[in-house]
């Protein structure tokens, strides 16, 4: 017994902490000390993300309901890093917009927390708690400036859309249990392992679409454009970087771990999702002059992408999924790095045509930007292009010849939309001017993004083996 | 007899009422948290009709669980109705419009 708390002590930590610091909020500080709270909820996020990744082995704990293997400890690391640069881009940010209250750091944790249990669910019900967790922070979270119409409505949004996919996903999960007789994964695997029911079949497709609510994956997205918008800007960056990672590794933990057998079946589904969310993002991000719904567009289309090397159903396409999501956290930050210094007269400012021109008066930050689209796009040599490789090569090898190709496709029409952006900022006409102000930790944080996409050319900071160790523990 | 298909059959029926209540309904806010409602408690049917046929507890512990979530979700998705609504004065389906989608 035990040992099982042993296995999922960084949860209980976080857990632990996230209580104790909405106690000593609640009870004494208030809003006045939410800066330092702040940092110091950042600093526990990255010592746990490096505690999490210096452990090693593969335990199982609670009779199987939670497991600690590579492959969650590569997605919590990749969860925890991307919360603790979000919590430190969101300070300046959120303290102009009078939103900086001490719940915000304590939503945040909880939101990881809930995360980190999603990517770690052995059996339906961690699933769904994880799930559940996760989704109330973040409705709460999109919803935080409660004296904006547009963050309300985008929080109301996400919560009926939110709350349906979970409805859905519990439909699924009770058709399964009562069809397989088990809410393990593994009982799951032993029951499908010779041909499915038409019962497990419906389960099947209704906790897949649950879960491609949660990734936005098309034909499932409709709800992100608006809440990407309306949501304060730091929590959409959250939301774009490590909510995307925890539900697509829940994913890849439940066709792999519980429908393992069948792959054939969930092969099929999780392509077509890939397919319709790469051409739906790519095409409907060309009208946009929002950049939060420009960027929600852009992140349907890098999940169509990343669900590519899912639906390859090998460890090379896990492992191609992993590296994608990784290098897609890393451009993702740095990018709202910078829409988070979006500002006019010191007021927030979303429309892309307020870049025109800003490579004269900032060439260093319009470089940067510059290096970071060119990388969402997949140009070589930025690292983009190294993602977006790894995916069409393990659909290619998985013999889904066609959906690379379609692939290949889409990322030449979503290079329109991010190359905009660059025509803006260098060619565009002299009009309004963006103010020169950003602040140290958004400068930090998109130099070294942009920086990282040209680095990352020698040898993906050696990310490739430590992916592919990820897979293996998954698929096996 | 009543046997397990009736059950399926009910819970069946009331997730697609659910289903349907959140998507034709143009009137209130309030009838798409009760839709929601409608949702989960077909799911707790089922739940625990599987539970009872098969004779595994697991189902019905799930169902407690389920149920603790919806209160907590409702308990929110009410708190953010009530913040919407002061900030628009209204809580028809068509006024959640301030952005187009």
């Amino acid at each position: 017994m035990s040992g099982d708390f042993d296995v999922i002590r960084p949860e209980t930590y976080l857990a632990l902490y996230g209580i104790l610091a909405l106690l000593a909020g609640v009870f004494t500080i208030k809003d006045r000390a939410t800066p330092i709270l702040l940092w110091l909820t950042a600093l526990v996020m990255a010592l746990m993300a490096w505690w999490i990744g210096a452990r090693s082995g593969t335990d199982v704990a609670f009779a199987g309901s939670f497991v600690d293997d590579g492959f969650s400890r590569f997605a919590k690391v990749l969860i925890l890093g991307a919360a603790a640069v979000v919590l430190l881009l969101s300070q300046d940010y959120l303290t102009r917009q009078n939103t900086l209250r001490f719940e915000y750091p304590i939503l945040i944790t909880f939101c990881a927390l809930g995360m980190m249990i999603m990517v770690s669910a052995g059996d339906l019900l961690t699933l769904y708690m994880g799930l559940e967790l996760q989704a109330l922070s973040a409705y709460v979270l999109t919803s935080i400036r409660r004296d904006s119409v547009r963050s309300t409505e985008a929080g109301l949004k996400f919560f009926v859309l939110g709350a349906l996919s979970s409805g859905l996903l519990l439909y699924g999960a009770s058709l399964t249990y009562g069809y397989a007789g088990s809410i393990d994964f593994a009982g799951i695997l032993a029951a499908t392992a010779d041909g499915f029911s038409l019962g497990l079949l419906f389960g099947l497709v209704f906790v897949m679409s649950g879960i491609a609510f949660k990734i936005s994956a098309a034909p499932f997205h409709m709800w992100t454009p608006d809440v990407y918008e309306g949501a304060p800007t730091p929590v959409t960056a959250f939301l774009a970087t490590g909510s995307k990672v925890a539900a697509i590794g829940l994913l890849a933990r439940v066709v792999h771990d519980a429908y393992g057998m069948v792959a054939g079946d969930w092969q099929q589904i999780v392509a077509f999702l890939s397919l319709v969310s790469m051409f739906l993002g790519s095409i409907a991000a060309i009208g946009q002059t929002n950049i939060k719904r420009l960027m929600a567009y852009s992140s349907i289309s890098h999940m169509g992408f990343a669900l590519m090397g899912l639906a390859s159903a090998d460890a090379f396409g896990v492992q191609a999924m992993l590296i994608y999501m990784a290098i897609y956290v890393a451009m993702n930050l740095g990018t709202f790095a910078f829409i988070l210094s979006m500002e006019r007269n010191g007021q927030p400012v979303t429309d892309i045509r307020m870049l025109n021109m800003y490579s004269r008066r900032e060439p260093l930050r319009a470089l940067a930007l510059l290096v970071l689209m060119f990388s969402m796009a997949g140009v070589p040599p930025m690292i983009g292009f190294f993602a977006k490789f790894y995916v069409l090569r393990a659909a290619y090898e998985g013999g889904l010849t066609w959906l690379a190709l379609a692939g290949m496709v889409a990322s030449a029409i979503s290079a329109f939309f991010y190359l905009r952006i660059v025509y803006f900022m260098y060619f565009g006409e002299e009009r309004e001017v963006l103010d020169r102000r950003m602040t140290g930790v958004n400068w930090t944080v998109l130099m070294v993004s942009a920086a990282v996409m040209l680095l990352g050319v020698v040898n993906l900071f050696g990310i490739e083996p430590l992916a592919a160790a990820a897979a293996a523990t998954l698929v096996n | 007899m009543i046997g397990l298909e009736h059950y399926l059959t009910v819970s069946a029926a009331l997730f697609v009422v659910g289903i349907f209540g959140l998507f034709l309904n143009r009137k209130n806010i309030i009838i798409l948290l009760m839709s929601l409602e409608l949702i989960l408690l077909a799911v707790n049917i089922n739940f625990v009709a599987f539970s009872s046929y098969s004779g595994d507890l697991v189902g019905q512990i799930f169902t407690l669980f389920v149920l603790t979530v919806a209160a907590a979700e409702a308990a929110i998705g009410l708190a953010i109705l009530v913040c919407f609504f002061r900030n628009r004065g209204t809580i028809e389906v068509e006024d959640v419009n301030v952005m187009k989608g």
